[in-house]
């Protein structure tokens, strides 16, 4: 096998980047557009992603990207398929790609309306569960009981206590023809993921699941384990849903959520004392209520 | 760097910018215990590892160190060693 160094430096998203060491994100991103092909153009609201790929002057995207407000990433893609459409370029696709504070909180209208339109727009938010870009604020998307810098552990508040917002099933619920979700610890899944969403027309969305050992508090070489601990303990629920159906889901041998929580930081709290040991088992029934919802175990029967 | 109108900046420029500064832990490979199977290049956030006729070596110019491939080698056959300059 031959990969040389400078083929290496010509990868659709090349390095040279400026993602924090060991970032998830960045990595998704690698396999997202080796799995598209260099036919799509890609729309990136404001967060990490934008951020770490375009510093003055340089740039790591070798297809057309561009960047534009937090709010309007989804009507951006939107605009940019009809400009296509209207071109007659029906080979190039649309990929959008964002993070989770662009997808379930700014720019939450503008995919909505997206996906009412039902635009051919590939959306895919990579999800690090907090704005990680400005130092990890608390976003729609952050778990329960997670520390944040706008939602800090103290007396009164042990984290987030809200859930994290089930944006799948929201999107589903807009007749979306391909909704799935994915993990970058599991890179041949997500490649497939992502082939199998360009075989559809119309919108589509994908929410890729990755770790940052920046803000979630974890050295920088166990990002993938973080990635497939939160897989195995049902917290983090890999599936596909085609027309609002659920089709396909990674099965898993379960194991308990303080395997997943204990190594990170942002969870510390939760092994300070016994109010956070009744919050661990508060967290291990939502795992438990996913693993039963979507059929993960491979002990049981499921989907 | 020049920047046109609209800020369009040319594609892959990211290469003129080595991140291989950042290190402060190197890998190293060790070419006996390496079974060739892909997992450290497939892994890499950086697109650092590089094959040349079946042998993995490691992009020193854009390898920020992260321990990624270290981590994930099913072998143990990537070391990470302090950098000294």
């Amino acid at each position: 096998m031959n990969a040389s160094a400078q083929e290496n430096r010509m990868e659709l998203f090349a390095p040279g980047h400026r993602a924090c060491h060991g970032c998830g994100m960045a990595l998704s991103v690698r396999h997202i557009l080796k799995a598209t092909g260099n036919q799509v153009a890609v729309v990136t609201p404001t967060g990490c992603l934008e951020t770490f790929s375009s510093p003055y002057g340089y740039s790591p995207w070798r297809v057309p990207w561009i960047h534009h407000l937090f709010e309007n990433g989804p009507s951006v893609a939107s605009g940019v398929a009809a400009a296509l459409d209207a071109q007659g370029r029906g080979d190039v696709r649309v990929v959008a790609i964002g993070g989770d504070g662009s997808t379930f909180d700014i720019g939450f209208a503008a995919l909505s309306g997206m996906f009412e339109r039902d635009d051919d727009v590939l959306y895919i938010c990579v999800d690090n569960g907090a704005y990680m870009n400005t130092g990890g604020q608390r976003s729609g998307a952050t778990p329960t009981y997670a520390s944040t810098t706008t939602d800090p552990v103290g007396k009164l508040r042990p984290g987030k206590l809200q859930h994290k917002k089930d944006l799948p099933a929201i999107v589903a619920a807009h007749g979306a023809a391909y909704v799935a979700t994915a993990s970058v610890a599991y890179r041949k899944d997500l490649q497939k993921k992502v082939k199998r969403a360009m075989e559809f027309h119309g919108a589509r969305y994908l929410q890729i699941d990755t770790p940052c050992p920046s803000v979630w508090g974890f050295p920088s070489d166990h990002t993938l384990e973080v990635g497939r601990l939160g897989v195995a303990s049902g917290l983090v629920p890999l599936f596909e849903m085609e027309y609002g159906n659920v089709t396909k889901v990674r099965k898993i041998k379960p194991i308990t959520v303080d395997k997943y929580l204990r190594g990170q930081k942002r969870f510390r709290h939760l092994f300070a004392d016994e109010q956070g040991a009744e919050l661990v088992a508060k967290l291990q029934q939502m795992a438990d209520a996913n693993i039963a919802k979507y059929g993960l175990s491979s002990q049981s029967g499921g989907q | 760097m020049k920047i046109t109108m609209g800020a369009v900046v040319m594609g892959g420029t990211s290469v003129l910018y080595p991140t291989g500064a950042w290190r402060d832990q190197r890998p190293v490979i060790d070419h006996e215990a390496c079974k060739s199977c892909d997992t450290c290049r497939d892994v890499c956030p950086d697109s650092s590892v590089f094959v040349q006729e079946d042998v993995y070596y490691i992009d020193y110019d854009f390898c920020k160190g992260c321990g990624l491939c270290a981590y994930e080698c099913p072998v143990d056959a990537i070391a990470m060693i302090l950098e000294e300059k």
